[in-house]
C-alpha cells in the first residue's frame, strides 16, 4: 500500500498571476495592485489547499446499512442535484451500490463516489486541463475551462462523472452547475477549505452509523491515518495502480 | 479596439456626468457595504480580470478570501424587484445585467453561479473586507 | 497516351440537384445543434452511461476514412505505383474534406461548443486529445502543401515525393492517434488494447479508399468523364485486401481480448448475446463490411464489372459503420467492472447493460458532417485542378 507517498504536479497558478499582473499593469497604472486580494487578511479558520495534505475518505462496508442513503440525500442537498428522476440522465455525484457475492451470497452495500486518484486517468484525458487534481489530492473539474467532450467519463473506471444535461436554475452559490460541463463529487471543497467535513461523513455520522471516515492520509496521527495504518483495506479497481485517495474496508 | 470603444462609451455615459447619466448610460443600481477601495472607474474598467483571475485562485489553490467571488457581488449588488426580493439575472435590472445589455457583452457565468445572494444562514465563509490601515500595511508589505 | 489534364468540374443542373441536396442535409444538422445547443443534450438519447453516442460514430468514421483516403495518393508518391498517379490530387481533397466533416460533428457534440476558443489556449499535454488536435491541424497543412506541390509549376518529382511521403507518415500518426483514443482507456474491457492503433489503421484504409472510390465514380460520372474499367478493378482489389486485412485486425483483436480481459465478459457480450451489438458485429461488419464485398471484387467474372467495386464500396462503408458503432457504443453498452465478483445494482445502472437508441438530432449532425465533407470535395473540384479530364484505361497506363 502505498497512500501517503505522493507526488503532486505544479499548477500553472503563479503563471497566471504574473500575465495578470502584466495584463493589469499595462491597462492602467491607476491601480493599487491588481490581483492583491484585498480580503486575504484574516478571516476565519481556513487554509488554501496544501500539498502537505491529501485529503481521504475510508469507507467501512460493515457498518454501511443496506437501505440506508442519508450520504447520497445529504451530497444532493448540499451540492443542489435532484435525487435522481430520471436516472439515465440526471447527475450522480455519489450512489449507493448494492453487492452480492457471486459465490457465497455474502450482501454488501457501500458508497461509489468520485475516489479522488493520485493518478486520475481523467486528468490524464483531460483535453483542456479542466480536469485537475489539487495539490491536496482533490480531483476537480474545472468548469470554466471544461468543454463538455466527456472523455474523462469514458475514462473513469468507477463511473464517477456526470454530465449536465439540461439547464439548471438555482443552483447553491457554493457549488456551481450548469449544462454541458461534466461535474463529479468535489469532496465538499467548499467545506473543506473552510475547515468543515464533506456533508455525507457529516450525514453518515447523524444516523449514528459512522460509517465514512475523513481526515488527511499525509498526517500519521489522523484518525483515517491510523485505521488505514491498523486494519486491511482495499482501493476500488486497485488493479489499475491509481492509489485513489477512497478507500474500502471490510469490502 | 471596440472594448476600448464600450468602455469609453460607457465612462461618457456614467461616472464623468452624472447629467447624461439617463440619455447616455445606463443606469447603474446602488450597491450596499463599502465601496471598492480602488474606486468605480477601476472596477468598470477591470471586474472581468479581477473575477477571472481570483476564480483561478478559488478552483485551484482553495483561496476562498478572494477579492472578486462571483458569490459576495451579487450579494452587495443585490437589486430588489417588485417583490421586495433580490432579482435574479433573468431580470434586466439585475447590476451584472445593466450595462451588459447596454454594451452587448454577453457572460454565461450564471448559467452555474447563482445570481442571487446567498441566505445568510448558508454562507460558509464571510469574506473580511479590510480597512484602510491593513490595506495600506498590506500594500507595503508586498513592495506596491 | 497522353498527358493528364486536370479540368475543374463544370456545374452541370445535375451538379447543382446534388450540391442542393447536400446543403438540406447540411441546414439539417445546422438545425440540430442549434436545437442540442438550446435544450442541452437531453434531446439526444446519450446519457451518463452511453456518453458518445452517434454524433462520435459519424466522426470516428470520417476522421479514420480521412486518413484511409489519402492512401492513394501514397501509393503513387510514395509507392511509385504510376496509375494511381493522376488520382493523387482528388485523394488529397478528399481526406481533408473528410477530415474536416469529421471535426465538425466532433466539435458541435461537445457540451460547450462555444468554448471552443477555450480549447485553442490550453493544452494539456498529457491528452492523447490534445495530440490529436495538433494531428489533425498538421494534416490539413500536410496535405495542403503535397496538393500545393502536385499543382504548382515547376516543382521536382522528388520534392513531390518527399512531401508525398511526410503526408503519409503524418496520416499514420493521425490514425494511431485516433486508435489510442479508445486504446488507451484503461477502465473499459472493450478498450484496453494495444490492437487499437493498427485496427484503425486498416479500418482507415479500407473506409478511405471505399469513400474514394464513390466520390471518384460519381465525379466521373456526372462531369461526363472517362473513368477506366481496369482502374476501377484495381482500386476495388485493392479495397478486397483491405477488408480482408481489417477481418484479421478484428480476429486478433477479439481473439487478444477474449484472452487478456479480466473476465472474458466483454467478448461474450459484443460476439454472443449482445443483442443489436453482435447482430451488428456479425451481420453488419462480417458479413455487409467483410465477406461480401470480397466476394464481390474477388469473384472471378462477376469481379471485372464496375459494378462489384462501386457496390463493394458501399457495403465496406456500411460495414465499417457498423464497426464503429459497435466499438463505441457497443463498448458502453456493458458495464464497467469495479466489483469483480459480485452481482451489483444501484440507482445509476451498475452491473447494467445500458441501453442507448439514437436521436434524430444526433442522425441529423452525423449525417450533415457525410454531406460537409462530400460538399467541400465537390466544391474543391470546382475552384482547383482537382480532376483528370481523362481516366480511361489507355490513358492511365499499367504496371
Ligand atoms: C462589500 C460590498 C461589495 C462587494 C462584495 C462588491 N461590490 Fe462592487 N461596489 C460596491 C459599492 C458600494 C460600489 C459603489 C457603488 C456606487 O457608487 O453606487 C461598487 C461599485 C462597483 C462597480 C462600479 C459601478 C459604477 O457605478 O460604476 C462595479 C463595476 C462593481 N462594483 C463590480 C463588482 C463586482 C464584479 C463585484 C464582485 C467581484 C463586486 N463589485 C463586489 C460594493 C461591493
Ligand atoms: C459598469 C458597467 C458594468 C457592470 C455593472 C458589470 N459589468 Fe461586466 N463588463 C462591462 C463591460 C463594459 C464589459 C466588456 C468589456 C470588454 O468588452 O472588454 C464587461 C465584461 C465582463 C466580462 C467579460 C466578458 C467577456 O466576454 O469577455 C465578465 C465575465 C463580466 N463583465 C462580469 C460581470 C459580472 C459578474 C458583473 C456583475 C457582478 C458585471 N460584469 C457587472 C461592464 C459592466
Ligand atoms: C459551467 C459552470 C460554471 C460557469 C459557466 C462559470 N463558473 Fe465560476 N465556478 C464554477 C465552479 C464549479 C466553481 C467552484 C466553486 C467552489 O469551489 O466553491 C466556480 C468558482 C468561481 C469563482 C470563485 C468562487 C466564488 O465564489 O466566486 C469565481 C470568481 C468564478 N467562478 C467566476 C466565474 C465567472 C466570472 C464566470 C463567467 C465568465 C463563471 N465563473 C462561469 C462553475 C462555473
Amino acid at each position: 500500500m502505498k497512500l501517503p507517498a505522493v507526488k503532486f504536479d505544479e499548477r500553472p497558478a503563479e503563471m497566471h498571476r504574473r500575465d495578470f499582473m502584466k495584463a493589469g499593469a499595462a491597462l492602467a497604472t491607476v491601480t493599487l495592485a491588481p490581483g492583491v486580494t484585498l480580503m486575504a487578511f484574516g478571516g476565519d479558520a481556513s487554509a488554501e489547499a496544501s500539498a502537505s495534505k491529501r485529503w481521504g475518505l475510508l469507507v467501512d462496508v460493515n457498518k454501511c446499512a443496506k437501505d440506508c442513503d442519508a450520504c447520497v440525500t445529504a451530497c444532493s442537498k448540499e451540492n443542489g442535484w435532484r435525487l435522481p428522476e430520471n436516472p439515465e440522465t440526471d447527475a450522480q455525484w455519489i450512489r449507493k451500490v448494492n453487492l452480492t457475492d457471486k459465490d457465497t451470497g455474502r450482501e454488501a452495500s457501500l458508497p461509489v463516489m468520485c475516489q479522488h486518484c493520485e493518478e486520475p486517468p481523467c486528468v490524464d484525458v483531460c483535453p483542456t486541463g479542466a480536469s485537475f487534481k489539487r495539490v491536496d489530492g482533490i480531483v476537480l473539474v474545472d468548469k470554466h475551462i471544461c468543454i463538455g467532450c466527456r472523455y474523462c467519463m469514458m475514462a473513469c473506471p468507477y463511473k464517477a462523472r456526470s454530465f449536465v444535461h439540461e439547464d439548471l436554475t438555482d443552483q447553491k452559490p457554493w457549488a456551481p452547475r450548469g449544462k454541458g460541463t461534466v461535474e463529479s463529487c468535489t469532496m465538499c471543497v467548499h467545506r473543506v477549505d473552510a475547515g468543515q467535513k464533506p456533508a455525507c461523513v457529516e450525514a453518515c455520522a447523524a444516523t449514528g452509523n459512522g460509517a465514512i471516515i475523513f481526515g488527511d492520509l499525509r498526517d500519521p496521527e489522523s484518525e483515517i491515518s491510523k485505521a488505514l495504518a491498523n486494519y486491511p483495506s482495499t482501493a476500488l479497481r486497485a488493479d489499475m495502480g491509481l492509489n485513489p485517495g477512497v478507500r474500502y474496508q471490510n469490502l | 479596439m471596440k472594448r476600448l470603444l464600450v468602455i469609453l462609451m460607457l465612462l461618457g455615459g456614467i461616472g464623468l456626468s452624472p447629467a447624461f447619466a439617463q440619455g447616455l448610460g445606463p443606469d447603474i443600481p446602488k450597491a450596499t457595504g463599502q465601496p471598492h477601495p480602488e474606486g468605480n472607474l477601476f472596477w468598470r474598467m477591470n471586474h472581468m480580470r479581477l473575477l477571472q483571475h481570483d476564480r483561478d485562485l478559488t478552483m485551484h489553490n482553495g483561496d476562498r478570501h478572494i477579492q472578486a467571488s462571483l458569490k459576495t457581488c451579487v450579494t452587495c449588488h443585490a437589486v430588489k424587484g417588485a417583490d421586495g426580493k433580490p432579482v435574479g439575472v433573468d431580470n434586466p435590472k439585475h447590476f451584472c445585467r445593466v450595462c451588459h445589455d447596454y454594451a452587448a457583452v454577453k457572460i454565461d457565468c450564471f448559467m452555474c453561479h447563482n445570481s442571487k445572494p446567498e441566505e445568510k444562514t448558508q454562507a460558509y465563509l464571510k469574506p473580511k473586507i479590510p480597512d484602510s490601515k491593513e490595506l495600506a500595511a498590506y500594500l507595503k508589505e508586498t513592495g506596491q | 497516351m497522353e498527358r493528364t489534364i486536370y479540368r475543374e468540374i463544370k456545374v452541370t443542373p445535375q451538379v447543382i440537384q446534388i450540391a442542393v441536396l447536400l446543403g438540406a442535409f447540411i441546414l439539417a444538422a445546422a438545425v440540430a445543434v442549434l436545437y442540442i445547443e438550446a435544450h442541452g443534450h437531453i434531446v439526444t438519447g446519450m446519457t451518463n452511461q452511453i456518453v458518445w453516442g452517434l454524433p462520435h460514430v459519424f466522426a470516428v468514421f470520417l476522421i479514420v476514412a480521412a486518413s484511409g483516403a489519402l492512401n492513394v495518393a501514397s501509393i503513387a508518391s510514395v509507392f511509385g505505383k504510376t496509375p494511381y498517379k493522376p488520382l493523387s490530387r482528388l485523394s488529397g481533397l478528399l481526406a481533408m474534406s473528410l477530415l474536416a466533416g469529421g471535426l465538425a460533428v466532433l466539435v458541435l457534440d461537445l457540451g460547450r461548443p462555444d468554448r471552443l476558443i477555450v480549447q485553442m489556449t490550453h493544452y494539456n499535454f498529457s491528452s492523447i486529445f490534445t495530440w490529436n488536435i495538433l494531428l489533425y491541424s498538421g494534416f490539413f497543412a500536410v496535405v495542403s502543401a503535397y496538393l500545393f506541390v502536385q499543382m504548382a509549376r515547376g516543382i521536382s518529382a522528388r520534392t513531390v515525393k518527399v512531401v508525398g511521403f511526410a503526408a503519409f507518415v503524418w496520416r499514420l500518426a493521425l490514425t494511431t492517434g485516433t486508435g489510442s483514443i479508445f486504446g488507451w482507456i484503461m477502465a473499459r474491457a472493450a478498450y484496453e488494447s494495444a490492437i487499437m492503433a493498427p485496427l484503425f489503421i486498416v479500418m482507415s484504409f479500407s473506409f478511405g479508399l471505399a469513400f474514394f472510390i464513390l466520390v471518384l465514380t460519381l465525379s466521373c460520372r456526372l462531369t461526363g468523364r472517362v473513368l477506366g474499367v481496369k482502374l476501377l478493378n484495381r482500386l476495388g482489389r485493392l479495397l478486397g485486401i483491405f477488408a480482408a486485412l481489417v477481418l484479421y485486425f478484428t480476429a486478433v483483436q477479439h481473439l487478444t481480448s477474449h484472452y487478456w480481459a479480466r473476465d472474458g465478459g466483454i467478448e461474450q457480450f459484443l460476439l454472443f448475446d449482445g443483442g443489436i451489438y453482435t447482430q451488428l458485429f456479425w451481420i453488419g461488419q462480417v458479413l455487409i463490411g467483410g465477406i461480401i464485398p470480397m466476394a464481390l471484387v474477388f469473384h472471378p467474372t462477376g469481379g471485372i464489372k464496375p459494378a462489384s467495386s462501386i457496390v463493394a464500396s458501399v457495403l465496406v462503408i456500411l460495414g465499417g459503420f457498423a464497426q464503429v458503432y459497435v466499438i463505441i457504443i457497443g463498448g458502453q453498452a456493458f458495464p464497467l467492472d469495479i466489483f469483480p465478483g459480485y452481482t451489483v445494482s444501484s440507482s445509476f445502472f451498475d452491473g447494467q447493460i445500458n441501453t442507448y437508441t439514437p436521436s434524430l438530432p444526433e442522425l441529423a449532425l452525423g449525417l450533415g458532417g457525410v454531406a460537409l465533407a462530400v460538399a467541400l470535395t465537390g466544391f474543391g473540384m470546382k475552384i482547383l485542378r482537382i480532376l483528370p479530364t481523362n481516366l480511361s484505361d489507355v490513358n492511365v497506363g499499367q504496371s
